[in-house]
C-alpha cells in the first residue's frame, strides 16, 4: 500500500508539479520546494491529490511542511486514508 | 545626549519627528520627488532604525507592534518617509528572525544598530513579472565569495540605502523558486541606476530602476531559504507594516476633515453643518480599517513564534486579506475627507489640503497589485477549508 501511494505522488507531481528535475530524480526526502515547487503549482497538486484519493485536507495539513517532500505527502494520504477505513 | 528613542520609547519618538520634522518637510518631499533625508536623519539619531535590532545586540529590541505604531504615526506626516522605515524594518525584521543563529549576521546586526544603517529590498526583477517567488539572477559561488547579477526594476531609495537584500536562485542551476536571501552592503555592490521617479505618489520613495552587481563574502547568504523567510516573515510584516502606514495617511486625512467641519460648526452654532453627516460616515470607514489592520497585527502576534501556523494557507490567506483590504479602504477613506471639506481640500495651498494624501493613497492597490494577492487567495480557497 505505502509503495503504492508514493507512485501515485509522483504521478501527480509529474503532472500537476511543474518541477525543475525530473520526479524520478527525487528521493522520498528530497525537498520539493527545491526542486522548484512554486506555491500556486502546490495547490494544483494538492487538488489532483484530493481527487485522486478521495479525501479532502484538513486545514491543519494546509501548510508548507505537510507538502515538502514525498515522504511528507505520503505520510499525510496515509493518516487521512487510515482516518476514512 | 540620550537618543529620543531610548529616553522616551520609539512610538513617542516617532510622533515627535513626525510632528516636527517629517510634517514640515511632506510637502516638499513630495513636490520635488527626493529622498526625505531630514525625516530620515532624524529616525536615525533617535535610533529608531535599529529599534527592531535584539537589546543584546545593542538594539531597542521594539517589537512589531512598535514598528506598526510608528509607521502609522510617521504616515500621518510623511507618507513617503513612512514607506522608507517600514520598507526597511522589514528587510531588519528578516535579519533578525532568520540569520541571528550565525555569526555574521550577528555580527552585522549589532553593527547595523550602532550605525544606524538604512536598508533597501531588491526583490523585483525583470522578466518573472512582478513574482516575488521567482528568481532568474543566480548565487555564483567561488571559493568562499560569491557573486550576484540582478537587474532590479525597483529598488526604493536604492540609492541611499547602506544595504540590500535581494533575492536570487541559490545556484545557477536551482529553480525559479528554489530561492535565497543575500545581504549586499553598499562596499558589496556597483549599482547602475537608470530612468527616473517621477509619479503620482509616494513621491519621495526614489524608486529607481538598477543594474546591481555584488561580490561579497559566501556568508552573507542568508542560512534560512527564502520561502520560509517570505512566508514566516516579509509578507505578514510588509502587510502590517504598510497597512498601518496607510492606516496613518487616512488618519491624517480624517483629522482634516474633523478640523474644518468643527471650523464650520463654530459659524454657525445651532446648524450641524451638511459635511457634518459625510465625516461622521468617514470617521465610521476609519474605525473599520482601523480593526481590520490591528485584527491583522494580533493575528500575527499570535503565531509569529510557530513557523508552521505562520507558513499555512489559512494565515497566508488573512494576510493577504488585510492588504487588499487596508489598500482599497486608504483612498476611499481620504477622497470621502476630501468630500467633506469640500474646495478647502482640493486646494494645495489650504491647511485642509488632501491632495498629497490621495495621491499617496492610491500606491496602497498597486504595490504588489491587490489583483495579484486576490488571484493568489483565490487560488488558495480552492483547497483551503474553513477553520
Amino acid at each position: 500500500m505505502p509503495r503504492r501511494i508514493a507512485d501515485d505522488v509522483r504521478l501527480i507531481l509529474r503532472e500537476h508539479g511543474r518541477l525543475a528535475v525530473d520526479v524520478g530524480s527525487l528521493a522520498d526526502d528530497s525537498n520539493l520546494y527545491e526542486a522548484g515547487l512554486t506555491s500556486h503549482a502546490s495547490v494544483s497538486v494538492m487538488l489532483a491529490l484530493e481527487e485522486q484519493f478521495g479525501i479532502e485536507f484538513p486545514e491543519r495539513m494546509l501548510r508548507r511542511g505537510a507538502f515538502a517532500s514525498i515522504g511528507a505527502i505520503r505520510h499525510g494520504l496515509e493518516e487521512l486514508i487510515g482516518a476514512d477505513a | 545626549m540620550t537618543p529620543l528613542a531610548v529616553a522616551r520609547g520609539p512610538l513617542e519618538a516617532a510622533r515627535r519627528i513626525a510632528e516636527a520634522v517629517a510634517g514640515p518637510t511632506a510637502d516638499a518631499v513630495d513636490r520635488d520627488a527626493r529622498f526625505p533625508r531630514e525625516t530620515i536623519d532624524a529616525l536615525r539619531e533617535a535610533r529608531l532604525l535599529g529599534a527592531l535590532v535584539p537589546r543584546e545586540l545593542g538594539g531597542l529590541g521594539a517589537t512589531v507592534r512598535e514598528l506598526a505604531a510608528c509607521c502609522e504615526a510617521i504616515g500621518r506626516a510623511c507618507a513617503s518617509s513612512a514607506m522608507i522605515y517600514a520598507m526597511h524594518q522589514i528587510e531588519v525584521a528578516c535579519l533578525v528572525r532568520h540569520a541571528a543563529t550565525s555569526p555574521f549576521f550577528r555580527e552585522y546586526l549589532s553593527a547595523l544598530a550602532d550605525g544606524e544603517w538604512l536598508l533597501a529590498s531588491a526583490t523585483s526583477e525583470a522578466g518573472v513579472a512582478g513574482d516575488l517567488r521567482r528568481s532568474i539572477c543566480a548565487v555564483e559561488r567561488h571559493g568562499d565569495r560569491i557573486r550576484v547579477v540582478k537587474r532590479a526594476p525597483v529598488i526604493s531609495y536604492g540609492e541611499e540605502a547602506d544595504g540590500m537584500l535581494l533575492t536570487a536562485r541559490r545556484a545557477p542551476d536551482a529553480a525559479a523558486a528554489d530561492q535565497v536571501l543575500v545581504l549586499a552592503r553598499r562596499e558589496d555592490v556597483r549599482l547602475s541606476g537608470s530612468g527616473e521617479w517621477d509619479t503620482l505618489g509616494m513621491r519621495g520613495t526614489r524608486s529607481l530602476g538598477f543594474s546591481v552587481e555584488v561580490d561579497a563574502s559566501a556568508d552573507q547568504v542568508l542560512p534560512a531559504p527564502f520561502e520560509a523567510i517570505a512566508s514566516e516573515t516579509m509578507l505578514p510584516v510588509s502587510h502590517i507594516l504598510w497597512t498601518s502606514l496607510w492606516l496613518g495617511i487616512a488618519s491624517d486625512a480624517v483629522s482634516r476633515a474633523r478640523t474644518y467641519v468643527r471650523a464650520e460648526a463654530r459659524r454657525t452654532p445651532g446648524v450641524v453643518p451638511i459635511s457634518a453627516l459625510r465625516l461622521a460616515e468617514t470617521v465610521a470607514e476609519l474605525g473599520t480599517m482601523t480593526a481590520t489592520v490591528h485584527a491583522g497585527l494580533a493575528d500575527f502576534e499570535e503565531h509569529q513564534n510557530d513557523p508552521e501556523a505562520l507558513s499555512s494557507l489559512g494565515f497566508t490567506i488573512r494576510m493577504n486579506n488585510l492588504k487588499t483590504s487596508a489598500a482599497r479602504m486608504a483612498p476611499e477613506i481620504v477622497a470621502r475627507s476630501l468630500g467633506v471639506c469640500g474646495l478647502s481640500g482640493y486646494r494645495c495651498d489650504s491647511p485642509y489640503a488632501l491632495g498629497r494624501h490621495l495621491r499617496d493613497a492610491h500606491s496602497a492597490s498597486l504595490m504588489i497589485n491587490n489583483d495579484r494577492v486576490l488571484s493568489s487567495n483565490a487560488a488558495m480557497l480552492l483547497v483551503h477549508k474553513e477553520e
